[in-house]
């Protein structure tokens, strides 16, 4: 399929329908490891539904979706997120009555063969474990270890959401507003997480916060009303025209 | 559910002791009724073992199901099939027999059944616990509506020599303790496990699991038949004690009566249930004793306990332990 090795995502003409109401509306779109790409759009311009269509949440009404030059198209939540597609949600999604670290160790231990094992106790997996720990580490939750997630405040909560997709070691994060609803000293902390993972995987990021946006995104894709208004490097992206009127407003409300 | 809190490692290591040294206390401090007793006791493990199993559908997986009571009878029903008539059955031949049975005929209804979430799932399950029910009441394998009966106790031998013999109450009653530790054991060792943590998240929040990388239906497939098989356990023991099977074993009010330990217990605790089947036995023992008409202040002390303890008694063991940490007030 895509000869070039660069291109870890790619959609064509991807496009979902909910009755009457395209949401998604022949989106043609390309990842690259790399090069953190951002999808911005205003609200109900078919952000979520765009990354529930790429993780297998939804299934397209028609298009395609390629990782690493594989058709995934149409195929289930699970099988996706073990192919190495790992998303997090707009709404926090977690196990609210499990302590963090069981939230993390579950999530790690996703990436087991099976799971279909009945005797030893799963706290044993010492790599599960160790899987778990750093992820934690690397979302900086450790000292909360023990914690009942459903306990914690809200930016906290985010922090775990992002957590346990580290421990299930993917290797495209595609993550849906990860900023939604914190407060200034949450979201700083959080892009400062996110800094760090954009160097170390590839990185779809829907976002609405335009300075998250710019400090990390190397690639822009600018949805409205379902279609794909602009997609292409950052600066030329900031320099057009189209987005400009359509989306950026007069550009000094931006920054 | 890594650890079992305190004060419920206390009252169940309690009630193991009662039960187990029942025998010695109960001759002494009420010898008129200490065979009754002993039979009553032996019948609420049974439907102790029950309850646990419904749990791991009802509370930890989150799969509420009115038709548990099908592979109950089924498993009862089972004995009755594989013994011969007036002649004993061997253990070693019916019980795994009988539980492998459970196990295909749960495999089949729970494939059909675990894709449906909610009311519809209660429906399902529902609609074969009665299918179960009138296959065993229309048809002619045995006895009918009318039930048959199983003249003899299976035997317990290895190499021609008897290991225990099930006719006596005495032994049967360890046997049954022995299940029901069993049980309890062997379904706290399946949720400490890799599968267990899967099907605990499942009832936490199912569409999570899925997009972790987990395939829910096939964890829920797979808990449905060890809930059922264990159901299934306990039937057959209940056939055993009784020397009878009817189709009112498969009936919805025996799933009903299970749901309710189940909820009265404190649901996803396992041990909650297991206390439930006790509670709500000996209180129905209690209103039996006072008046003819127990089916009432039964009905009232079933509301009340609900009402006081929306938790169950699970939820009272888990209060004393706890008071309520500080911390969980702030944040979100
Ligand atoms: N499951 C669904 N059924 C019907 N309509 C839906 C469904 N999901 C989304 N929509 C509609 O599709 C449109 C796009 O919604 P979507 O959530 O993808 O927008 P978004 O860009 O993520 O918005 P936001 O910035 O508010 O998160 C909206 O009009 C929404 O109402
Ligand atoms: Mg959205």
């Amino acid at each position: 399929m895509s000869a070039d090795d660069s291109v870890i995502l790619e959609t064509r003409e991807l496009t979902k329908a909910f009755g009457g109401l395209v949401a998604v509306n022949t989106v043609s779109v390309t990842v690259r490891k790399g090069e953190p790409h951002a999808i911005i759009g205003p609200n109900g311009a078919g952000k979520s539904t765009f990354v529930n269509l790429l993780t297998g949440h939804l299934p397209p009404s028609s298009g395609r979706v390629l990782f690493r030059g594989r058709d995934i198209t149409g195929l289930p939540t699970h099988r996706i997120s073990r192919l190495g597609i790992g998303r997090s949600y707009q709404k926090t999604n977690i196990f609210p009555t499990f302590s963090v670290f069981e939230n993390c160790r579950l999530a790690a231990q996703s990436r087991l063969s099976t799971s279909m094992r009945f005797f030893r106790p799963a706290v044993t997996l010492a790599e599960v474990n160790r899987q778990a720990e750093q992820a934690m580490e690397q979302a900086g939750l450790a000292a909360r270890r023990d914690r009942t997630a459903g306990t914690m405040s809200y930016g906290e909560q985010r922090q775990l959401e992002i957590a346990m997709v580290l421990a299930t070691r993917p290797e495209l994060l595609v993550l849906d507003e990860p900023l939604a609803g914190m407060g200034k000293e949450e979201s700083e902390r959080m892009v400062a997480l996110l800094k760090g993972l954009a160097a170390q995987y590839s990185l779809v990021l829907v976002e609405h916060d335009m300075d998250a946006v710019f400090s990390l995104a190397a690639t822009l894709t600018v949805m409205v009303n379902g279609t794909l208004l602009e997609s292409g490097p950052v600066e030329q992206i900031r320099a057009s025209q189209a987005v400009q009127d359509a989306y950026l407003g007069d550009g000094a409300e931006a920054y | 559910m890594t650890r079992l809190p305190r004060p419920a490692a206390i009252v169940l290591l309690a009630l193991l002791a009662l039960l187990a040294a029942y025998p010695l206390y109960g001759s002494l401090l009420f010898p008129e009724k200490y065979a009754f007793l002993l039979q009553k006791v032996t019948g609420i493990m049974i439907l102790a073992i029950m309850a646990m199993s419904l749990d791991l559908l009802v509370g930890i997986a989150g799969m509420v199901s009115l038709g548990h009571a099908a592979f109950f009878g089924l498993g009862g029903y089972m004995l009755a099939i594989l013994s011969p008539q007036y002649e004993a059955a061997d253990i070693w031949v019916a019980l795994p027999l009988a539980l492998a049975t459970v196990a295909a005929v749960s495999a089949v209804i729970g494939a059909l059944s675990i894709r449906t979430n909610g009311i519809s799932f209660i429906m399902i399950t529902l609609a074969f616990g009665q299918m179960g029910y009138f296959f065993f009441n229309d048809s002619r394998l045995a006895g009918g509506s009318d039930g048959a009966f199983i003249y003899v106790m299976p035997t317990v031998e290895i190499a021609g020599v008897s290991l225990l013999n099930l006719e006596s109450k005495l032994t049967f009653y360890y046997v049954v303790l022995g299940a029901f530790v069993g049980a309890f054991l062997l379904l706290r060792m399946v949720l400490a496990s890799p599968f267990g943590r899967v099907v605990q998240a499942i009832g936490v929040n199912e569409n999570r699991v899925r997009g972790l990388g987990f395939d829910p239906d096939r964890y829920k497939l797979v808990a449905f038949v060890i809930g059922a098989t264990i159901a299934g356990l306990a039937g057959f023991l209940g056939a055993a004690q009784y020397g009878f099977v009817n189709p009112a074993m498969l009936s919805w009010h025996q799933s009903g009566q299970a749901l309710v330990m189940v909820i009265l217990g404190g649901t996803g605790t396992l041990f909650g249930p297991a206390l439930g089947a006790f509670v709500l036995e000996l209180a129905r023992m209690g209103f039996e004793s006072v008046t003819e008409h127990w089916l009432l202040p039964m009905g009232l002390f079933v509301i009340a306990v609900v009402v006081l303890l929306p938790k169950g008694v699970a939820g009272l063991l888990l209060q004393l332990e706890r008071k309520p940490p500080p911390e969980a007030e702030d944040g979100a």
